[in-house]
């Protein structure tokens, strides 16, 4: 029923001021089990349209299994998650509307080893938006330009660097043409020298209006970027805020502790 | 100079000449050259039937081994009993069972080629569902995650993600169950298949020279493997040459 309400999504899914009352990604009151361990107790997280969340927290405190119940990488047992007005109801159709709507970002990049750069690209739009080769082709230079790697098309991943692969791994997702994008820690697994070309490609995706939520303990992209900040501790939100607020006087001591940790050095 | 080991056997035996009879396989006298065309003869019969069998096993071991990868116990249960109940039985039972049995049971007739295909295939693909699903299981996650997000359905992940990749690691396991099944398809001679050995039978049942024309017919399988395995090593190094930096 809920699909109906949908209107046809914008060639890049940008400035619909039309929807801002109506929040994106809704998430409320969400658990998620791991067995008897409880990764998310009760979670509620709103996300408008193009707002950009950055969440942070301590290892273990549930900021990947979140952000993978939008896309359902993972499972939630209890609670309501809609993306884009359609509501996760544990219907496939529902699922596939969401995941297309969705691009995720992983911190090992998973990048498909055995295709080259360019048909890691084109195989999302010619399989699940059945585009013909030419146009996924098309589209997929258009997206390479954009994280600033045009000519590393007939390379296979192995031979890029790490920043370049992540790069790759966000063309890839934006060739899906989604409407929000996911980052679980994207620039965890790279060394230090590369960490800025990827959060660079971010920061531009993130000023082309993107609605984005970005888990890093990056927090000068966070300083730049966000538009609010979420600090996440055993499976709970503990602190929301925006940014200044956020990192000048957070309310929780918590968050203030892990501020002054990541913060020192 | 590796070559050169092949002609050892022959120099050591035509030592013997005595206790010999080369004669039986000499090529310059006529029933000599064509006793030789008649063993060579089967070869056509044993690759054929071999690759039809390895063919048909992969496809079904695959079909075997994706419901051992699901999550429903039922399709779990069901890879489990096919894997264990083919797998206990021994492939030249199974070659009579499905040439003598099998008629009678569902009343058509197989011929000697099918029924050996059906059996040699039947027997093989339990080996290749757990090539597979080792295979299959083998790929990171990671790769899974990634199909989803740019919404693949399971049977795109599977054909353009999964698959492939498992492919080339397993590429060395499906050579050696090809290797095998040029091996037991001699077995396929029992039921009357014209292949090598059933040719080397025959020949000897005329000829009275086992032990030349049994030698003659190690040599073919020899060759005939090597030069198999060569096949698939460079297979192997094709398919993975994209894999390396
Ligand atoms: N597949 C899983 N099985 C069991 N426990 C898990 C699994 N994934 C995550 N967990 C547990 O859930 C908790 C939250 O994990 P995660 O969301 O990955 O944390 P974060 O991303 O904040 O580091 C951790 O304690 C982790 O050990
Ligand atoms: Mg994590």
């Amino acid at each position: 029923m809920r699909l109906s309400v949908l209107k046809p999504q914008g060639k890049s899914g940008i400035f619909m001021s039309a929807e801002e009352s109506q929040p994106t990604i809704r998430i409320s009151q969400v658990s998620k089990y791991f067995g008897d361990f409880q990764a998310l107790k009760n979670v509620s997280l709103d996300v408008k349209q193009g707002e950009r969340v950055v969440i942070c927290g301590p290892s273990g405190s549930g900021k990947s299994t979140l952000i993978r119940c939008i896309n359902q990488l993972e499972k939630h047992e209890q609670g309501d998650i809609s993306v884009d007005g359609i509501a996760l109801d544990g219907s496939r159709s529902a699922l596939n509307a969401i995941r297309q709507r969705v691009g995720m970002v992983f911190q090992q990049f998973n990048l498909f080893p055995h295709l080259s750069v360019l048909d890691n690209l084109t195989l999302g739009p010619m399989r699940a938006r059945s585009m013909s080769r030419l146009d996924a082709e098309k589209l997929a230079m258009q997206y390479l330009e954009r994280v600033r790697i045009p000519e590393q098309t007939d390379k296979f991943p192995r031979q890029l660097s790490g920043g370049q692969q992540q790069r790759v791994a966000i063309a890839r997702s934006l060739c899906m043409e989604p409407k929000i994008m996911l980052f679980d820690e994207p620039t965890s697994a790279l060394d230090p020298e590369m960490i800025n070309e990827v959060l660079d490609v971010m920061a531009e995706l993130a000023s082309s209006g993107m609605t984005m939520i970005v888990v890093t303990h990056e927090m000068g992209f966070a300083r730049r970027v966000a538009d609010s900040m979420v600090f996440m501790d055993h499976g709970e939100i503990v602190e929301s805020a925006p940014p200044e607020k956020f990192f000048e006087n957070p309310d929780s001591e918590r968050c203030q502790d892990f501020l002054e940790k990541i913060l020192q050095h | 100079m590796k070559k050169l080991w092949l002609f050892l056997p022959f120099t050591l035996l035509s030592g013997c000449a005595d206790n010999w009879g080369w004669y039986v396989v000499n090529p310059t006298t006529t029933s000599g050259y064509n006793n030789l065309w008649f063993l060579l003869s089967g070869l056509y019969y044993t690759v054929l039937l071999s690759f039809t069998a390895i063919l048909i096993s992969i496809v079904v071991g695959l079909l075997v081994a994706l419901p051992g990868l699901s999550d429903n116990k039922f399709l779990r249960g069901f890879n489990r009993v096919y894997v264990e109940f083919v797998r206990a039985i021994p492939i030249l039972v199974l070659i009579l069972w499905v040439y003598y049995g099998l008629p009678q049971l569902a009343s058509i007739s197989i011929g000697v080629f099918w029924a050996g295909v059906i059996a040699l295939a039947l027997s093989d693909s339990a080996f290749e569902a757990e090539i597979f699903r080792a295979g299959i299981q083998s790929i990171d996650k990671g790769q899974y995650e990634a199909s989803h997000s740019i919404s693949l359905s399971y049977s795109d992940t599977m054909r353009f993600v999964i698959l492939p990749q498992a492919i080339r690691r397993i590429l060395p396991a499906l050579g050696n169950q090809l290797v095998y099944m040029l091996k037991m398809s001699s077995l396929v001679s029992v039921i009357g298949m014209q292949e090598l050995t059933r040719k080397a039978n025959e020949l000897v049942v005329t000829e009275y020279r086992p032990l030349e024309v049994y030698t003659i017919l190690v040599l073919e399988y020899l060759v005939l493997i090597l030069i198999v395995s060569a096949m698939v090593r460079w297979l192997e190094r094709r398919m993975n040459a994209d894999q390396r930096s």
